[in-house]
Order: C-alpha cells, then sequence, then structure tokens
C-alpha cells in the first residue's frame, strides 16, 4: 500500500509512524506544534500523541541537544528539529563533545545516544548568509555522527525512520527546496537502510555523484543530454552522507573513467573533494579525464537574487560540464528555456518567506 | 547528631576511600608515569561527594564534570575499574577510552563525567524528562563546579528543568577557583551563585561543603522534595581543592593563591573534622577508625596493583564494544 504525498507529508508520516511504533519516540523543536507545524512535518503530531511527547521549546539548541542526549541514555529516541540548519550551529558543543563521542569515550559502557537531529536548509528568496548554510561536510568529518540527506518523499519517509531508530546519533538533512517534492509513498513502517546510495539514471559515458537539492537539477540536465545528444550518464544519489556508499561510487566510476560531484555546499574542504580523493585512490587507472566537482563559491552566501543568480550550480551549468568533460558540443538552450530564468525559488508552489 | 550511626559511618568510609584514592594517585603518579592522562584530584572535597552518594539511591542518575573522582565513588562507582581506567588498562570502566575524565558506572547509575565545563548539564536534565516520561520516581544529580555557571547551557539547562518541573538536583561545589582563575574576575563580588538561580525561579540553598553532616542533610531534604514532584532543586557548596588544578603536586607557590589560604582552608579539613565528631559522639572508638584506615588504605593499594598487572587494550576504529573485558 503507498499514497502520494510530498516529501514534507512523507516526513510527517514518518514521524507519526515512529511515535505509533515506539512510545519512547518524542519529537520537539521550535515550532513543532505551532499553526504552520514546520513547513507542514509536524502539523497533527501534538494533536495526536500529547503534549508530552511532542512540545515546543525554549530557544536553547545548547541544551536541549544535551537534553535530548541524556533522555537518549534512558531509553528515549528524541527526534529535534530546527527550521534552519544556521540555528542548530548553537549546538556543536553538546553535538560534537558529547553525542558523537559518548558511545567511544565511555568504552560503550554509557549506551550510544539514539538521537535523530532534523535539520532544514534554505536556498534562493534571500535566505542569505544564515538560512542557507549547507554544513554536511562537517557533520559528515566527525567520527561517531551518521549524516543523511534525502532527495525524494519517499527516501525521506524511509530514511527519517531507520535515523530514529538507529543506534547513534544522526543528523537528518532536510533541504528546503524539495519539501513539495510528489511521489508514490509506502504507508506503515516503510524503512531504508542507512548508508545506501540510490542510482537514479543508468549510463556509461560519465557518473555524477550527487546530493540532496543538487540531484533535482542533475535529473533534469541528465534527462535533457540523454533525450537530446545519446549521452547517457549514472547518476547516484548519496543519500547518506556519512557513511559513504563507496562500493556503488567507485563501481560506477570505474565503469564510465569519468566523475563529475555535484555538492551543495562549499567547495574547498568539501564531500565533492572527498569523493574525488577517494576515487583517485581507487579507480586511478580507470580515470579518462580529470574528475570535476561543482560546489558553491567559497564565500559566504549573498542575499540579493542579483548576487545569487551566479553563486548556485542549476542544470545548465551542469548540462555544459557535462558536455566539456566528454568533448561533446550541444545546444542547451532549450534546457535553459525549460528550467526557467526563476532561479530564486524552487517552483510556483515556493511563495516564500522562508 | 541528626543522622544514625551506620549512616555516620558510611559517609566517613566515602570519605576514607575517596582521600586514600586520590592520595595515592598523587604518591604514584611522577614515580611511577604509568597514570598518563590528565587527573584532576578532588582532595579537601570529599565530604560533598560522600553525602550525595550516600543521600542518592542507587538507581538515581549521576553525571560529572573533569573532577570526577569523588563523585564516581561516592556513588558507589567500582574502584579497581576507576584506577584501572586511569591506568589506560582493558580492564578500566571505559575500556581505556576515557582515562580519568571519562567515567561511568552504570551499575550504579554513575552515567558519565566528562571534561568540558557544563557539558554534563544538559545531559543531566535529559535524564531528569526521561524520568518524567518513564513516570518513575528516580532522580538526575548533576555535578557542577561553580565556572559552569558561567556557561549559557547552564540557565539554558535550569530553565529547562524549572519549566518541564523535572527531578533533578544540581550540586554546585565552589572551590573558588577556575583553573588559576579566581572566583572574583569571573563572577561579581558579593553575589551568590545560589541566589541568581533563585531568580531562573528554581529553589537554591546554600551551605558548608566542608561539613559532612551538614551536606548530607542538605541534598537529602532537597531529594525528598524532587522526589514529592516539587521539581528541581539547586544546592551551593561551599569548598576548596587542596592540589593543583590538574595534577598530582601542589601550587600555592605559583601565585595565583596564597599559601596562607590554602592552610586556613586546611584546618577545615572534612575528614578530620568529622573523624573528632564521631569520636566525641562515641560513634567509633580510635580502634575501629584505624581499622578502617588500613582496610580502605589496603583497598587502594589493591586496585592499583591490579591496574597495574591489567591488559592494555588493543586499538581499533570500530570497536564495536559488545564485549568489554571486565
Amino acid at each position: 500500500m503507498s499514497r502520494t504525498m510530498t516529501f514534507s507529508q512523507a516526513v510527517n508520516d514518518a514521524l507519526s509512524t515512529a511515535m505509533q511504533v515506539d512510545n519512547n519516540v518524542i519529537c520537539y523543536g521550535l515550532g513543532i506544534p505551532d499553526p504552520k507545524g514546520v513547513f507542514g512535518t509536524s502539523l497533527g503530531l501534538q494533536d495526536k500523541f500529547g503534549s508530552e511527547r511532542v512540545f515546543d521549546m525554549p530557544c536553547s539548541e545548547n541544551a536541549m541537544t544535551g537534553i535530548a542526549i541524556g533522555a537518549s541514555l534512558n531509553g528515549i529516541r528524541p527526534v529535534m528539529t530546527h527550521q534552519r540548519l544556521d540555528f542548530f550551529l548553537l549546538a556543536m558543543d553538546q553535538l560534537i563533545n558529547n553525542a558523537s563521542n559518548w558511545k567511544y569515550m565511555f568504552g560503550g559502557n554509557s549506551g550510544s545516544v539514539p538521537i535523530t537531529i532534523r535539520l532544514i536548509m534554505g536556498r534562493g528568496w534571500g535566505q542569505g548568509p544564515t538560512h542557507s548554510q549547507s554544513l554536511h561536510s562537517w557533520f559528515a568529518h566527525v567520527p561517531g555522527l551518521k549524516v543523511v540527506s534525502p532527495t525524494t518523499a519517499k527516501d525521506a519517509k524511509g530514511l527519517l525512520l531507520s535515523s530514529i531508530f538507529d543506534d547513534g546519533p544522526v543528523i537528518f538533512l532536510e533541504h528546503r527546496w524539495l519539501h513539495n517534492h510528489t511521489e508514490e509513498v509506502p504507508e506503515g513502517d516503510f524503512r531504508l537502510p542507512l548508508g545506501k546510495a540510490s542510482l537514479l539514471r543508468e549510463g556509461n559515458n560519465l557518473s555524477v555523484i550527487s546530493m540532496s537539492y543538487m540531484t533535482v537539477e542533475a535529473i533534469h540536465a541528465i534527462d535533457y543530454l540523454h533525450k537530446t545528444s545519446d549521452i547517457n550518464c549514472d547518476l547516484i544519489d548519496l543519500r547518506s552522507i556519512n557513511p559513504i556508499d563507496w562500493e556503488t561510487i567507485f563501481n560506477s566510476v570505474c565503469k564510465t573513467g569519468r566523475l563529475l560531484v555535484l555538492d551543495s555546499g562549499w567547495e574547498t574542504l568539501s564531500v565533492a573533494g572527498e569523493i574525488i580523493a577517494r576515487c583517485a585512490i581507487e579507480c586511478f587507472d580507470s580515470f579518462k579525464c580529470p574528475p570535476v566537482r561543482m560546489a558553491l563559491p567559497d564565500c559566504p552566501t549573498p542575499t540579493s537574487c542579483a548576487l545569487t543568480k551566479n553563486y548556485y550550480k542549476e542544470a545548465v551549468d551542469i548540462g555544459q560540464t557535462i558536455t566539456k568533460m566528454l568533448g561533446i558540443k550541444t545546444d542547451l538552450e532549450p534546457l535553459i528555456k525549460m528550467r526557467g530564468t526563476n532561479h530564486d525559488v524552487p517552483g510556483d508552489w515556493f511563495k516564500g518567506p522562508f | 547528631m541528626t543522622i544514625d550511626k551506620t549512616t555516620a559511618i558510611q559517609l566517613y568510609s566515602k570519605m576514607l576511600l575517596i582521600r586514600y584514592c586520590e592520595e595515592t594517585i598523587a604518591v604514584r603518579y611522577h614515580l611511577e608515569k604509568k597514570m598518563r592522562c590528565p587527573t584532576h584530584l578532588c582532595t579537601g572535597q570529599e565530604a560533598v561527594a560522600a553525602a550525595a552518594g550516600q543521600a542518592l539511591r542507587q538507581d538515581d542518575f549521576a553525571v560529572s564534570t573533569h573532577r570526577a573522582h569523588g563523585h564516581y565513588l561516592g556513588k558507589g562507582g567500582d574502584l579497581n575499574r576507576m584506577i584501572a581506567e586511569i591506568y589506560g588498562k582493558k580492564s578500566g570502566c571505559s575500556g581505556g577510552w576515557g582515562g580519568s575524565m571519562h567515567l561511568v558506572d552504570r551499575s550504579v547509575g554513575f552515567i558519565g563525567s566528562t571534561a568540558i565545563v557544563a557539558g554534563t548539564i544538559p545531559v543531566g536534565v535529559g535524564l531528569g524528562l526521561s524520568i518524567k516520561l518513564k513516570k518513575t520516581d528516580q532522580i538526575s544529580c548533576v555535578f557542577l563546579g561553580d565556572a559552569a555557571t558561567e556557561e549559557g547551557v547552564f540557565y539554558e539547562s535550569v530553565n529547562f528543568a524549572v519549566l518541564k518541573k523535572l527531578p533533578v538536583l544540581f550540586i554546585c561545589e565552589n572551590n573558588l577557583y577556575s583553573v588559576y582563575s579566581p572566583l572574583k574576575v569571573r563572577q561579581p563580588e558579593g553575589r551568590s551563585i545560589a541566589s541568581m538561580v533563585q531568580g531562573i525561579g528554581c529553589p537554591a540553598v546554600n551551605g558548608n561543603g566542608n561539613d559532612v553532616i551538614e551536606s548530607y542533610e542538605k541534598i537529602s531534604k532537597a531529594i525528598d522534595s524532587i522526589r514529592n514532584g516539587n521539581g528541581p532543586v539547586f544546592l551551593e557548596f561551599s569548598t576548596y581543592r587542596w592540589r593543583e588544578h590538574c595534577g598530582p603536586d601542589f601550587d600555592n607557590h605559583i601565585g595565583y593563591r596564597s599559601g596562607k589560604e590554602f592552610e586556613e582552608w586546611k584546618t577545615k579539613d572534612p575528614i578530620e573534622a568529622f573523624e573528632q565528631k564521631i569520636l566525641s559522639d562515641e560513634i567509633a572508638d580510635k580502634n575501629m577508625i584505624n581499622e578502617l584506615k588500613t582496610e580502605t588504605q589496603s583497598r587502594v593499594d589493591n586496585a592499583f596493583n591490579l591496574a597495574e598487572l591489567a591488559e592494555f587494550p588493543e586499538f581499533s576504529s570500530n570497536p564495536g564494544f559488545e564485549e568489554i573485558a571486565r
């Protein structure tokens, strides 16, 4: 049984399912029970499960992270949500010093901190320097943390349920521009394994490794090139940033010999850089051309839509890069037309303000 | 004396154990160079640790700080496993991954100590939240120092504990120094920590942390109130660490505090004072005291010998931690 739903409804469905199957799951965050329910993701949960298990919280990101840790050490499975990843930066002490270290620093003798932290990342509509930072590479750098970043509604549900029932701390990243993605989502306690990438398109010419919203732009570019120029790419959606599904990546790169990595964060010391480094080590003899990464320029995010025009990478940029790597010239004008000129929003459904 | 004989002897024994443990570390630390980790001794501060451990139930939770030996032992934590941990051995309470600053003994509710100032305060409050959700009558005890009340997370945590009326006991040992920085350069003179905490809406009391009976009574009273569902209580106890901030030596000569101040506090030795008290109240005689001392020192020496003989752990980046050798 499945139902057509948006990404945000799928998140809501996952939370509701988790709370139904396990009384120890609790859910809190600023705005969780408010009338907007964090972009719809938490609407109705407090009515269903009561204010002991679903609650708003003080503006105390650091303590509330430590409180999740403490509760988890006595069998509770807290899910904490922040409407922007940037707000959670106040909690790095508890996340890094405690959550990620806990299992190790007590030699496994004091539990393993089963907490899930949902962080929403913005883009466009002037989200600017403090509402749109994509810091998955920070989190993924720290041993002891899992970092999950789904692209599709179905993956959002399956991976959120697995995150909540994982034994350790999980950072669950939701891109704001994906909240309206709609597809068939299985009903009930549907879980997908953490640490497995998803092969969304298959082809022998080039491997595109992507994550989160960048995968949407990649699909447009890859489908266009397939239709118009018979260029066929593997498109691997990482879904999990830590652990990374290296086997799937190496298999693809060894097959195609051409590697393009798309990263929704800054370029230097990015996850894309790590993927290229590992592929250089493991697939060195397969490379037919230098690998390429496309990420954000190394500067804080500007606000004005005039300034973000060339800041974010889009389908046409990806198309250009792929054709250049293959040494092929293709007319990309139709792709530009198809994608529209409004780089600032994900679609008509997005009316701002955040 | 308002406490019974058994309790008095247990308090005394706990203090002795903590003192002998700390002083044996102090003697052997430089001599052997086998305790290769930062070690924060609590000599002089034994009373609050013993009193809290005595007043709490075994199934109550406790979390602590970098200076945790006393809290761990007071709560009933395994002595042998603590010393083995300081030696970095496989049989240590944290399997050699934690050292002196990361102690745990879940079997007595000691959930963990960490070395970031105020780092375990919200963890203790979270344990309090879990107790409330699970509707048991346990309480969660958070040990902290005076400097922890300068951290933002302290206010965030107390606020939440008050907001949700959580079963949390905050025990602040004010020993006047954060490393070498005296309280007066960190907090306005004349403002008491307890009264500030009261302003957040948390009942707060101060007391003499070198008086084990007073500490025990105030902690017991707080525990009763918390167990009755009245929400968190904050206790501030004045006390003094005898040795340097970190390490086995004395540091009164380096200039951040005076030898005179140290000598004054030494005259308020919590163990010496309580020993006189139990002798004069005829709770124990000289013989019994001496026997207790000999027996305690021999337990401590045995723990060190076991630690010396124990195996070192082997490194793996994916240790699993399924089976930890005891």
